[in-house]
């Protein structure tokens, strides 16, 4: 199909190519354009203009997806900045982050032996959830002044959090169905 | 330049008709239909001035017409086997899910070869989706004789939580009643615009929606019009019905009824439990005159405090996957600005209070908890037909379960996760991996499990025509898009060598294309109908639609083609008009082919413009 893509997804929502973004700007862009491409708005319109807008409302929402999520927003960052990301190659931690990494996936797994699973549960997902904005704040930190190498290591880090904060999610749906 | 008209007197859609359209709930218990006349967003009552269909088909033999709403209720203590309902529990489900869902279903089901399960009635075997259409065909005639007109199109709703099978299985069902289905919606979703409705509600609200059979909250941000839902979560299988199986247990324990009962005796307690149930909201506590199998009567009674407690580990499960909707749209409860309360089990007292303490707000009960939905997608029926053509109402959901390919090992790969804003498309690369390999199955799945096993199946994909090459060197791009009413459809693109690979779908829950075209051919709604004639009938509407949006795409956005494409798209559209009141469908599928062909880089180069002029004003030079 023929609807071009080529502006990145900074350039869709007219914002500068930063990590530092406006997100309730973001916000009211995306709004704006979905306003205009939604399949919604061309409900009586042909097939083919009903799959083009598919498309289109399809690419802006991934383009709000990346955005939206500092992580995600960071890595593409990053990969606009020539930073080549092989998720398949094993990567090497330093050993401080990894013991860490040790400590908290057994607290994870301790809490099924917790009086009150689901509180404690919550309690670790806090301090989970802490720990992710502040490396995120030492991420932000390290694509300002230009060391990617460095933010990239930050970036596999945070996505080693994000794996831990889905292993608590499904165990909270594990106590849940068990119920 | 001149551009072409093509109109005919009559022919041409006029912009001010009023095209009739209605917003379905198809509920588990109870189902409605709603539409807006002169400005006014109304369910549509029945001819005894009943708004409540309830979701109850009784099917007669001799070819006798099905009976649907409550004079099949009558019938279902005498008539179990035959008086089908819930049936919303079964839409996109196996056998094997069947027998997980119902401790004791009253029905008994075939065994077929086929995916979809079949519930045998005297009227011959009935899949969910064909009992289902009934109700829609209910709904249907009732609203075309209110409306004193035929219905363009008809917005269903569905249990935000409804995986793809079970939402490919309902828009089945609109089909199959004779229905065009514009568009399936989120139930939750249909809620907040009802509630919505006077645009001045902004912020985060939550919407608790807990049905017959269903439970579904999402967490939405209004904002000038947009309904932008962050987040969902569910239960496809939790609702009032379970709060009446807990109330009958209790009874069957204190009245000494063994597990043998009969299907009318479980029928009736489930009945008793109801009338309890909801006698109870107004009520400190209940009678209880229970029929024993021996004749004799059982007595006993059921206070409010006994009744909370059944129901509590219910409630409880409602509250935590709250908190989880919470978390996943990043959303704290002192952030929710409202709750909105929907659906009938929300009538129960425990219900509101729970959730009253867990969001620490008073509920949202304006509207009636039944009508809510059904109101919300008729004003969404109304807008998408085109009847209000400058409303800022748009709706953004999400998808509620995440997608996934099953890798080695049995695993689940996702590849698009819940709560992802629809309509979303992802790619996923793949290769051969021996020589010459010229076909390979993709298995998807909906879940959030790590293995294949405990998600649900959704389908196979078998992709044929991979050009012969050696291991590794073929890059298969397969493409899953889901749309915006949240059904998976799968293309595939060899990309070295730009072959389109064909895709046969095997879905792992619901009907093939052809078992759809047979029952369409066997309902009562096509069954005069010629084949042939509907074909070409479908073509003309389809023609039209693309002439009429070209015309008004020509006078707007005119000046983005030169002459020599005009006069290109000219002649296609000619050729398109000649071929219309012809009676080959394929002549005139041909003619919109080429036309669409013509016109492709048109349609790109419109789009891409109105994309710029949303945001033009404020382009890159305000942030120097």
């Amino acid at each position: 199909m023929a609807v071009e893509f080529t502006q990145n997804y900074f350039e869709i929502f007219g914002l500068p190519v930063d990590f530092q973004i406006d997100t309730s700007l973001l916000a009211e862009r995306y709004r704006e354009l979905q306003k205009t491409v939604h399949p919604d708005r061309y409900a009586n319109a042909s097939d083919r203009d009903r799959r083009l807008a598919v498309q289109q409302a399809a690419h802006i929402n991934e383009a709000l997806n990346t955005l939206k999520l500092p992580l995600k927003r960071a890595r593409y960052l990053l990969e606009l900045n020539g930073v080549e990301f092989d998720d398949e190659k094993e990567t090497t931690m330093d050993p401080e982050f990894l013991m860490e990494q040790m400590e908290l996936r057994e607290a994870v797994a301790d809490v099924r032996k917790q009086d009150d699973p689901f509180a404690s549960l919550n309690k670790l997902m806090e301090s989970i959830n802490h720990k992710q904005s502040t490396m995120i704040d030492r991420l932000q930190e390290l694509i300002s002044t230009q060391e990617y190498e460095a933010a990239k290591m930050q970036v596999q880090k945070l996505q080693f959090l994000e794996k831990l904060i889905f292993e608590c999610e499904s165990l909270e749906q594990d106590l849940a169905d068990a119920l | 330049m001149a551009l072409l008209q093509i109109s005919e007197p009559g022919q041409s859609t006029k912009p001010h008709e009023r095209r009739f359209a209605a917003g379905i709930d198809l509920g588990t218990t109870n189902s409605l239909v709603a539409t807006v006349r002169s400005g006014q967003t109304d369910t549509l009552p029945d001819e005894q001035g009943e708004h409540l269909l309830p979701s109850v088909v009784r099917y007669l033999d001799n070819e006798q017409a099905p009976v649907v709403g409550k004079q099949a209720i009558q019938s279902a203590a005498d008539d179990p086997l035959n008086t089908i309902s819930s049936v919303k529990r079964f839409m996109g489900r196996g056998v094997e899910d069947i027998k997980h869902l119902g401790d004791r279903l009253p029905y008994e089901f075939v065994q077929t070869d086929t995916s979809v399960p079949r519930i045998r009635t005297v009227a011959g075997d009935k899949s969910p989706i064909e009992v289902s259409a009934e109700i829609l065909h209910v709904l249907k005639q009732r609203a075309e004789k209110t409306l004193g007109d035929e219905l363009k199109g008809v917005v269903i709703t569905v249990p935000a939580y409804f995986d793809d099978a079970q939402r490919q299985a309902t828009k089945d069902a609109g089909k199959l009643a004779g229905l065009n289905v514009m568009r399936l919606l989120n139930e939750p979703t249909a809620a907040a615009v009802a509630y919505g409705l006077d645009k001045s509600a902004e912020g985060i609200t939550a919407v608790f929606d807990l049905g017959g059979g269903t439970f579904d909250i999402s967490i939405l941000r209004l904002n000038k019009g947009v309904f932008e839902v962050l987040s969902t979560a569910g239960d496809t299988a939790l609702g009032g019905d379970d709060f009446d199986r807990a109330i009958a247990q209790w009874i069957m324990s204190q009245a000494n009824i063994g597990d043998d009962a009969s299907h009318g005796v479980i029928r009736r307690l489930l009945h008793d439990a109801r009338t309890a149930k909801e006698a109870l909201a107004d009520v400190e506590s209940v009678e209880l005159n229970i029929d024993l199998q021996d004749g004799g009567v059982w007595q006993g009674q059921l206070d409010r405090e006994q009744l909370n407690k059944l129901i509590d580990p219910l409630i409880q499960k409602t509250l935590i996957t709250s908190r989880r909707a919470l978390r996943d749209a990043k959303v704290t409860i002192d952030e929710v600005k409202a709750v909105v309360m929907v659906g009938g089990s929300t009538r129960t007292l425990r219900v509101r209070e729970k959730i009253e303490e867990f969001f620490g707000q008073p509920a949202m009960v304006d509207i009636d908890p039944d009508k809510v939905v059904a109101v919300g997608a008729a004003i969404q029926a109304d807008v998408l037909a085109g009847n209000k053509p400058d409303d800022e109402l748009l709706l953004l959901d999400v998808i509620p379960l995440s997608l996934g390919l099953e890798t080695m090992g049995g695993l689940v790969e996702k590849i698009i996760p819940r709560n992802t804003t629809i309509p979303v498309a992802r790619a996923q690369d793949f290769t051969t991996f021996k020589d010459g390999q010229t076909g390979m199955t993709v298995h998807v799945l909906q879940g959030e499990r790590e293995l294949v096993s405990d998600c649900r199946s959704l389908g196979q994909f078998s992709l044929q025509g991979i050009p012969a090459m050696v291991a590794g060197a073929a890059r298969i791009r397969v493409t899953f898009q889901v749309d915006a009413d949240g059904l998976l459809s799968v293309t595939a693109e060899e990309e070295t060598r730009h072959v389109e690979a064909s895709i046969q779908i095997k879905p792992s829950y619901g009907l093939t294309d052809s078992e759809i075209e047979s029952m369409l051919k066997d309902s009562i709604e096509h069954a005069k109908d010629d084949v042939e004639l509907r074909n070409v009938r479908e073509q003309q509407v389809e023609a039209d639609r693309v002439m009429d949006a070209l015309q008004i795409a020509l006078q707007q956005d005119g000046d983005l083609l030169t002459a020599e494409e005009v006069t290109t798209i000219e002649k296609a559209l000619l050729t398109l008009h000649k071929v219309r009141d012809g009676e080959d469908h394929h002549k005139i599928k041909n003619a919109i082919d080429k036309l669409n062909d013509a016109t492709t880089e048109f349609a790109a180069r419109r789009m891409n413009n109105s994309i710029k002029q949303a945001l033009a004003g404020h382009q890159v030079d305000e942030f120097d």
